[in-house]
């Protein structure tokens, strides 16, 4: 405890740290791990480097393409945009946390169901923005779909069958398949 | 990005005492090459500065986050009727706030219009009214430019076709907030705080500096001063208003011209008094007052409409690749002061807005 106290401090206000590595705590997934990072570490590259998280994939790293969203609490964020040093006590999940013990998340059985998966680089940031919007909005509408994921880049053109999907999971009905 | 240390404040005074540049100050360079090390900055939400260090255009020594302060992202209504925004207040929870929805429906509207819904949920209002600009050339490391020190503006020679119409001689950048057009339709003010903790509030007008002013920053932002909010005047209870804008793509796209529209309605459907401003025309919020006078105890219709859109272009300078935004420009205008009076207009508005 005093240990993670101390960890915890090398972060406190008024404290300056790195620029060399400094050890500290993140809530990933439900589980607190201790790393090392250099403050100029991006969330996203602590995630896929030294924590081995590596479904969240980094792409454009200028918060353009949201290939790397993650939640911070309930908030969806680029984490190529967020230093590791300052997230603190906040929860972070990611598309490794989003499944069940044995099942998955109800929307990546709909990307599955509706085939809203093509090369697949974009889809557990796209996943992870649907899950987002469903866990505050469990009936979104095809105007709040198509919010919730404008700022994902898709090369392979997948937006109208995850659209599809979450129209599905929202309404429980077939959507409009042309 | 270069390595850099990192202090998080324990207070505004304190972060504004120990910076030592502001970003524009910092990547103002004789040579391009951004020689910058040991400047300690402020960092807030991030978005626009970790990406400036990312392209190698600014290079601090350390950064001073005031991200996690406490008491800075506050939206609270005054006691005469304005509102108070934090400068943490982020770009989504503007956009959401039902009171502000009600009070400021433009900023509520500018706000959900602005990049992404993740960049959203991390901007900051202060952090989005400071950013840099967005002209290509100011963005390339390769092009050592007027606005960073430079000899030259590529701009004008160049591809202009993102920049300003109005105001453009010199540089030609246009203010890259989106939130700003709205905030000076409202005639928002910034609140500035120094490290001894004094605070001033300026009219956004002020604060934003054209390129004849100084063209090596856009605002008047000083050495040891924080932005730490933003003040809403009070509206008049019939005050009515739209923002529009027009892009390439409906969605997570800068505008190529927008419009802020506040009306003051007399109840029979004339206008006492209306503030106009267009986005993405200008090196800063563009007040287009020939509109504006010409709206004022107008009674609005489609034709006074259509005239404050013509009226609106009055003292513009296209470039060579940018006449497009000047009808544009008109036509936001015409709808954005349709809308604001309840008159329905034939073309959607905001299509993309959520």
């Amino acid at each position: 405890m005093a240990n993670e106290h101390r960890k915890e401090d090398a972060a406190a206000a008024g404290r300056i740290a790195g620029p060399a590595p400094l050890p500290i705590v993140l809530r990933v997934n439900g589980e607190t791990r201790e790393l090392m990072v250099e403050p100029r570490t991006t969330l996203a590259e602590a995630l896929r480097g030294p924590l081995g998280l590596t479904g969240t994939k980094i792409a454009c790293n200028h918060g353009v393409c949201s290939a790397c969203t993650v939640w911070l609490d309930d908030l969806a964020v680029a984490s190529c945009s967020v230093l590791a040093i300052e997230v603190g006590e906040r929860r972070i999940t990611t598309i490794e946390g989003l499944a069940g013990q044995d099942r998955l998340h109800p929307v990546q059985a709909a990307f599955i169901d509706y085939d809203a998966v093509q090369c697949g680089f974009c889809t557990p940031g796209l996943v992870m923005s649907c899950a987002a919007l469903l866990a505050r909005n469990p009936r979104p509408d095809r105007k709040e779909i198509e919010t919730a994921i404008s700022g994902h880049l898709c090369r392979c053109g997948t937006y109208p069958h995850v659209v599809q999907a979450m129209l599905a999971l929202g309404t429980r009905e077939e959507p409009d398949l042309e | 990005m270069e390595p850099f240390a990192w202090q998080p404040a324990a207070s505004p005074s304190e972060a504004a005492s120990i910076a030592t540049h502001t970003t524009a100050e910092a990547m103002l360079t004789l040579t391009g090459r951004p020689d910058t090390q040991q400047a300690m900055l402020i960092k807030a939400g991030g978005v626009d500065l970790l990406d400036l260090m990312k392209e190698g255009l600014v290079n601090p020594g350390r950064l001073i986050d005031i991200s996690r302060l406490p008491d800075l992202d506050g939206i609270s209504g005054e006691p005469d009727g304005g509102v108070r925004i934090g400068a943490l207040a982020t770009l989504a929870r503007i956009a959401a706030h039902p009171a502000l929805q009600q009070s400021h429906a433009a900023l509520s509207q500018a706000a959900a219009l602005a990049a992404s819904p993740q960049i959203r949920n991390r901007a900051t209002l202060g952090g989005n009214l400071l950013q840099r600009p967005r002209c290509w050339y100011f963005r390339s490391a390769a092009h050592h430019c007027l606005r960073k020190g430079g000899a030259h503006c590529f701009a004008f020679p160049g591809d202009n076709r993102y920049h300003a119409v109005f105001a453009n001689q010199g540089c030609a950048i246009v203010h890259a907030s989106t939130p700003a057009t709205a905030l000076a339709a409202y005639r928002a003010e910034v609140e500035l705080a120094d490290s001894a903790g004094h605070r001033r509030r300026v009219p956004l007008a002020d604060f934003f500096v054209l390129p004849q002013a100084d063209m090596h920053r856009e605002n008047t932002l000083a050495r040891g001063e924080l932005l730490t909010a933003v003040w809403l005047p009070p509206q008049k209870p019939d005050c009515r208003a739209q923002y529009l804008q027009i892009g390439e793509r409906a969605a997570f796209d800068w505008p190529l011209a927008a419009v802020a529209a506040v009306l003051d309605m007399d109840g029979t459907g004339h206008c006492r008094q209306a503030s106009i401003v267009l986005g993405a025309a200008a090196p800063v919020p563009w007040r287009a007052r020939q509109a504006e006078a010409l709206l004022a105890g107008a009674r609005i219709d489609s034709a006074t409409a259509a005239a404050a859109g013509e009226a609106a272009l009055a003292g513009a300078t296209p470039l060579s690749q940018n006449a497009y935004k000047l009808p544009l420009l008109a036509a936001l205008v015409r709808r954005a002061v349709l809308s604001a009076a309840a008159i329905d207009t034939v073309l959607p508005a905001n299509p993309g807005a959520p």
